[in-house]
């Protein structure tokens, strides 16, 4: 297969005439809004069949026509505008949001070169060689949205809401810039096509005498980095169980509490854009973008023409279903449970592993006998470390007997622990206290 | 960008440019303007978001796309967002106020303002005119993110370095001065705290709520226990018990 001549370079951009650029900015707009009708449909479906529930299922079939009702209804509904809130802000707030969670599209490459009406031109909108830092711009240009409409609400639920999406993306932003570098090491580039290209080459592996073809996806070379990427961008799109700016629980609808109709609309729709498009965006640095995966590469045209779109979006579909499968599993975290998992987990691991990996490239053109020193030592120090390391004993548990005697004075009287149920003084004071049986009659004692 | 370092190092300004900068020079400037005019305090850093912003796309247009985008992603979307967020905790009413303390300083302010920025102006555009840029197409010759990488990582490494430790030490200082850190033989944990809770001289329950009488609603007015007696608990520590006259405290004609 022909992989290396389909990928596209950055010089194949710019080139395309007028019509077809437009035609490109519709459709990942198109896919946008789409992405955002369906995956509304979708995440429905699916978090109801794990609730042992059908979902939507009246309007069209399968209910796929439920969203559009519901948008439809959104659009019709009063715009009610709160009286204390700061209107010009309150207006665009959900406006930067939908613009950044779309324009992020315009550097997700969805396929190879395609010849489109005789135009030899790659399938993505446009590239530059700093493209996936436009894309970590967009994302953290899209934070003011939220922050913003919580600000501008001019009560208090959207305020704290807005409070802690601040917070929380700056922080998870962090450990998703780190998590990338990993990629822009492999890859030694920036843009997102070449990314994607340079994942298409495949390594050969022998185990057990078989040759075997492992794609050169970043998520298998740089595990570490994919899962603290993905886990970075849930907290990024402030999908469960990191949706504490929303956290219906606790603050109604967190920075959203305030917003009605179309504008409440708008920031449903940045809220599945933004899902679709990092989604997409891990799917390019990380499961090999268009490329297709094992079974189907026997297929030599596999990675050629239109048919890797179909491989793209499936692979988007499988990660928003990883989304929504997340949602419908795991509670919510606690604030400061988040804060601690963002700064003290997944920044740690992000710098130690590009510490490890720098390593690794540094060595990676020397000899066998000093690659193995270079490896052994350091991992020989580490074992000895783990080994050696100095645990603290824990305290031994005080017996039971210590602790009754231990408890302060005036504590609540306890039972008896021999569980021998004690004679009760006061039987021992009614024999005494008794009158002798022939005592006279008539001559009634008191009740004891 | 090839055609964008080739424009820029030949020193001709293409059309997309041009149109780029006249339309976003103004933008920026009324950044700028607004962000000193503005009166409420998250206005002002919107405003300067804008100004940001504008630079951000400038830098871009001046085949730097790399330092464009950071300038984007540090500056307007961590910095100017934790001062937001500063603000926000400030609050919403919060504004300036427009009495005047020292008279006639803010005529004086936008003079010498005018007058430094006319000098400045007026001096980098004498310094600038006529001159031709050069080097830009050998400094982009490998790509912009790598010669800046490439730069860094040698010749200067150790102001690199240098600025890396200095920010750390701000924000460990920081953190230093800011942070409580409590042992970790003080922190109670759930038990401790539950078991502290029910030991005998503390009592478990809710403290009572203020007192409601006929003639107060106020948080002051400490409440009645079943005995008669008024429960200091039940008003906050801050507040001093009222002292009630012995007029108010016999029973109002009750004990004829």
């Amino acid at each position: 297969m022909n992989v290396i001549a389909q990928a596209p370079s950055l010089s194949d951009f710019g080139h395309d005439p007028w019509w077809l650029v437009l035609g490109k900015i519709v459709f990942a707009f198109v896919v946008a809004l789409l992405g955002t009708l369906l995956g509304v449909w979708f995440e429905r479906r699916v978090v109801g069949r794990m609730a042992v529930r059908p979902g939507p299922n009246q309007l069209g079939p399968f209910g796929l026509l439920q969203t559009l009702a519901d948008g439809l209804k959104m659009a019709f509904k009063e715009d009610i505008l709160p009286k204390s809130a700061d209107k010009v802000i309150y207006f665009f707030a959900p406006a930067i949001s939908v613009i950044c969670a779309v324009t992020a599209l315009s550097v997700i490459p969805f396929g190879p070169m395609v010849s489109i009406f005789g135009h030899q031109t790659p399938l993505q909108v446009t590239d530059v060689p700093v493209a996936v830092l436009v894309v970590l711009a967009l994302s953290s240009m899209a934070v003011y949205g939220i922050v913003l409409a919580g600000w501008a609400s001019g009560s208090t639920y959207p305020l704290l809401g807005g409070l802690r999406s601040a917070a929380q993306l700056i922080s998870y932003e962090v450990a998703l810039g780190l998590s990338i570098v990993a990629v822009f090491m492999l890859a030694g580039t920036m843009s997102t096509s070449e990314i994607v290209a340079a994942q298409g080459s495949t390594t050969e592996l022998t185990l057990f005498g078989a040759d075997i073809q492992t794609p050169g996806w970043y998520a298998l070379l740089l595990f570490p980095s994919f899962i603290v990427f993905f886990i970075s961008i849930v907290g990024e799109t402030n999908r469960p169980p990191f949706d504490l700016p929303e956290a219906e629980s606790e603050l109604v609808a967190g920075f959203m509490t305030e917003y009605s109709s179309l504008k409440f609309a708008l920031i449903m729709l940045s809220e599945y854009v933004a899902m679709v498009t990092m989604s997409a965006f891990t799917v390019t640095l990380f499961l090999g973008g268009w490329h297709a995966p094992w079974p189907i590469t026997i297929w030599s045209g596999a990675n050629s023409g239109w048919w890797p779109m179909l491989w793209f979006f499936g692979k988007v579909i499988l990660l928003v279903f990883v989304f929504v499968w997340l949602r419908g599993t795991l509670p919510r975290l606690r604030y400061d449970q988040l804060m601690r998992f963002g700064w003290k987990v997944l920044i740690p691991i992000s710098l130690v592993w590009i510490v490890i990996l720098a390593g690794l490239r540094t060595i990676d053109d020397w000899d066998t006998q000093s690659r193995l020193y270079a490896i052994g030592i350091p991992a020989g120090i580490v074992l000895l470390a783990a080994l050696f390391w100095p645990s603290r004993k824990a305290a031994p548990k005080p017996t039971l007997a210590e602790q009754v005697d231990n408890r302060p004075p005036g504590s609540f009287p306890l039972p008896p622990l021999d569980l021998q149920v004690p004679p009760s003084p006061r039987t021992r004071r009614m024999v005494a206290e008794r009158e002798p049986a022939n005592a006279p009659a008539g001559q009634d004692s008191e009740e004891v | 960008m090839n055609t964008s370092t080739l424009l820029a190092a030949s020193g001709a300004v293409s059309g997309g440019e041009a149109v780029t900068f006249w339309i976003l020079a103004p933008l920026a400037l009324a950044g700028a303007i607004g962000m000193v005019v503005a009166r409420n305090a998250v206005h002002s850093a919107l405003w300067l978001v804008l100004t940001m912003l504008s630079l951000g796309v400038f830098y871009v247009l001046q085949a730097g796309p790399f330092i464009g985008m950071v300038q984007i992603i540090v500056y307007t979307g961590a910095i100017m967002m934790l001062f937001l967020f500063v603000l926000m905790l400030v609050g919403r009413e919060a504004s300036d106020s427009l009495i005047e303390v020292l008279r006639g300083q803010r005529i004086a302010a936008i003079g010498l303002g005018l007058g430094f920025a006319g000098l400045l102006g007026s001096g980098v555009y004498r310094a600038t005119q006529g001159s031709t840029p050069l080097g830009l197409e050998q400094a982009n010759a490998g790509g912009n993110v790598e010669g800046i990488a490439r730069l860094l990582f040698t010749d200067y490494i150790f102001a690199f370095e240098l600025t890396a430790a200095l920010l750390i030490t701000a924000t460990i200082g920081g953190m230093i001065l800011a942070h409580v850190e409590r042992r970790k033989e003080d922190k109670r944990d759930q038990v401790a705290t539950m078991k502290a809770r029910f030991a005998p001289g503390n009592y478990p329950g809710p403290k009572p709520g203020p007192g409601v009488f006929a003639t107060s609603s106020s948080v002051a007015t400490p409440a009645r226990l079943p005995d008669g007696r008024l429960s200091d608990r039940s008003t906050p520590d801050i507040l001093p018990v009222r002292e009630l006259t012995a007029e108010e405290t016999t029973l109002k004609g009750t004990e004829k």
